[in-house]
């Protein structure tokens, strides 16, 4: 009996396959590419604010803002977006979403604003995170940079920097795990 | 995780989980409070309607901009402007006000369980802002959050609600959500004013306000309502004063550290002497300016919970 469940087991978990895609030093080569595009994008980083979405987002701002250090000696300040106030699906599906603290304990008026998230998917967030932004203030431009575009735009939007480009189906899902949170850096892909 | 009943009538309802869910949402609410632009379209389109059946500034004004800053379109109904003066019921106000579909009502009225009454025949989500001396649970999560915020812990703190504790909804909501977070309660006032069987809510009872007072974290000192002196609970202003008023001298019983708390109107020398209401241990005006994060908090949680 014991073995026979052992068995059914193994297959839900093949069925459930999950295939990585980007490895720990992937992942590092990509933000220290990202990076270097930013700077040479914006001529330096004068004026330049990275902007995290909670929560991962901010741990890669965090860790690009490093990259800039050694880049160009100068780290650039890191703020924290929450965008659950500005979600276009509230109220359709189950209970509230819980609202975690924006912590952006600077002025980004006339910033150049890099926004960054780990997955860029149908854009509803990064619509959401715009018009966030947009209350805060009035940023000289505002730019995107994501670790993984898996594609499926429901807007039109678009990132200047990514990570890597995943074609995926929309039943797939990305995970995006990374030490500061998960423990490990890892991004995988999981089949239905 | 969310709020899964449709109103918010009681604390003693709620669960340690919620009232936590409620003060870490209030704390990221806090941050939309203190920016320039003061507006998130969370709640576009809901409508609340503040029913108040008694006079009040602080809830209804707390509650009204906290809707609007999470833009809600909040309306404001006021007894003595409408048809309640020409006698209407309770029951038919309700349902009234169910025709315009509101999302959340938010009601305070001088008979205990009216909120309860007014939920149980609407739609709507139905926050209770005050039911007779029955509760008043979003003063008690504003109270709650305003000494968490201070001392960066509820569990295993002290605390000492001095006054007119039968009369006090008050005082029933936040023993009721103090238990719940783990916090020691003590009562203190005359004789008169406690009412009877008390301890059996688990807290401990003082005649005296220096005992009182001793060895605790936190003072949260009770209006007394002026009328109550015609009822005979109390001979005089001011022998009440001189027994149960916290001035700087009686300070001196308390911890010197002790957080001082009124959730208002005060009465300036009655209960509480206006050195120690505007000394520098006093938490009046921040629980007014939690009281918006508070109640932005459980518009927001409210709106996506039941059918609202």
């Amino acid at each position: 009996m014991r073995g026979f469940f052992y068995v059914l087991n193994s297959m839900a978990a093949e069925l459930n396959a999950k295939a990585q895609i980007l490895d720990p030093p992937t992942i590092q080569r990509a933000l220290t590419r990202i990076a270097h595009e930013i700077v040479e994008r914006n001529n330096g980083t004068d004026n330049l604010v990275l902007i995290g979405l909670r929560s991962r987002g901010v741990d890669l701002a965090r860790r690009i803002a490093r990259e800039l250090l050694l880049i160009i000696g100068a780290e650039p300040p890191v703020g924290a977006l929450d965008v659950t106030l500005y979600r276009d699906d509230l109220g359709k599906v189950g209970p509230q979403p819980i609202v975690r603290k924006t912590e952006i304990p600077f002025s980004i008026n006339e910033k150049r604003v890099v926004l960054v998230d780990d997955v860029l998917y149908t854009g509803r967030t990064i619509r959401a995170a715009l018009d966030g932004l947009i209350d805060l203030g009035r940023p000289r431009l505002i730019q995107l940079a994501v670790l993984v575009d898996r594609g499926h735009r429901e807007l039109p939007i678009r990132a200047d920097y990514v990570g890597k480009n995943v074609p995926t189906s929309r039943e797939e899902q990305i995970q995006v795990l990374l030490t500061e949170e998960d423990g490990e850096d890892r991004v995988v892909i999981v089949k239905p | 995780m969310g709020l899964t009943q449709k109103d918010l009538l009681s604390m003693q309802e709620l669960t340690l989980d919620e009232i936590r869910l409620i003060l870490d949402t209030a704390e990221s609410m806090k941050e939309v409070a203190r920016r320039d632009i003061k507006k998130v379209p969370t709640l576009r389109g809901k409508t609340v309607i503040n029913l108040f059946y008694e006079p009040s500034t602080r809830t209804r004004t707390s509650f009204e901009i906290a809707g609007k800053w999470l833009s809600a379109d909040v309306i404001n109904v006021s007894t003595s402007a409408s048809s309640v003066t020409k006698g209407e019921s309770l029951k038919d106000t309700g349902l009234t006000l169910q025709a315009m579909y509101p999302n959340i009502v938010v009601i305070r009225h001088p008979a205990a369980g009216a909120a309860e009454f007014l939920a149980k025949r609407l739609a709507a989500s139905v926050i209770n802002a005050g039911d007779g001396a029955h509760e008043h649970p979003s003063q008690a999560l504003l109270d709650l959050f305003t000494i968490r915020e201070k001392l960066g812990r509820l569990e295993g703190l002290k605390v000492a609600i001095v006054g007119d504790i039968a009369h006090s909804r008050v005082a029933r909501s936040n023993i009721h959500g103090m238990h719940k977070m783990g916090m020691e309660v003590r009562v203190a006032g005359p004789r008169t004013m406690l009412p009877r069987f008390i301890e059996r809510l688990g807290v401990e009872v003082f005649t005296n306000l220096d005992r009182a007072i001793a060895e605790v974290d936190v003072i949260m000192m009770l209006r007394l309502q002026i009328e109550r002196q015609q009822a005979g609970l109390f001979p005089s202003l001011r022998e009440y004063s001189r027994l149960f008023g916290l001035t700087a001298e009686r300070m001196k019983a308390a911890k010197s550290n002790a957080l001082i708390m009124h959730p208002g109107p005060i009465n300036r020398g009655v209960e509480i002497a206006p050195d120690v209401a505007d000394g520098p241990y006093s938490l009046i005006l921040n629980q007014v300016e939690n009281g918006l994060a508070v109640r932005m908090a459980l518009l927001y949680l409210l709106a996506g919970s039941g059918q609202a």
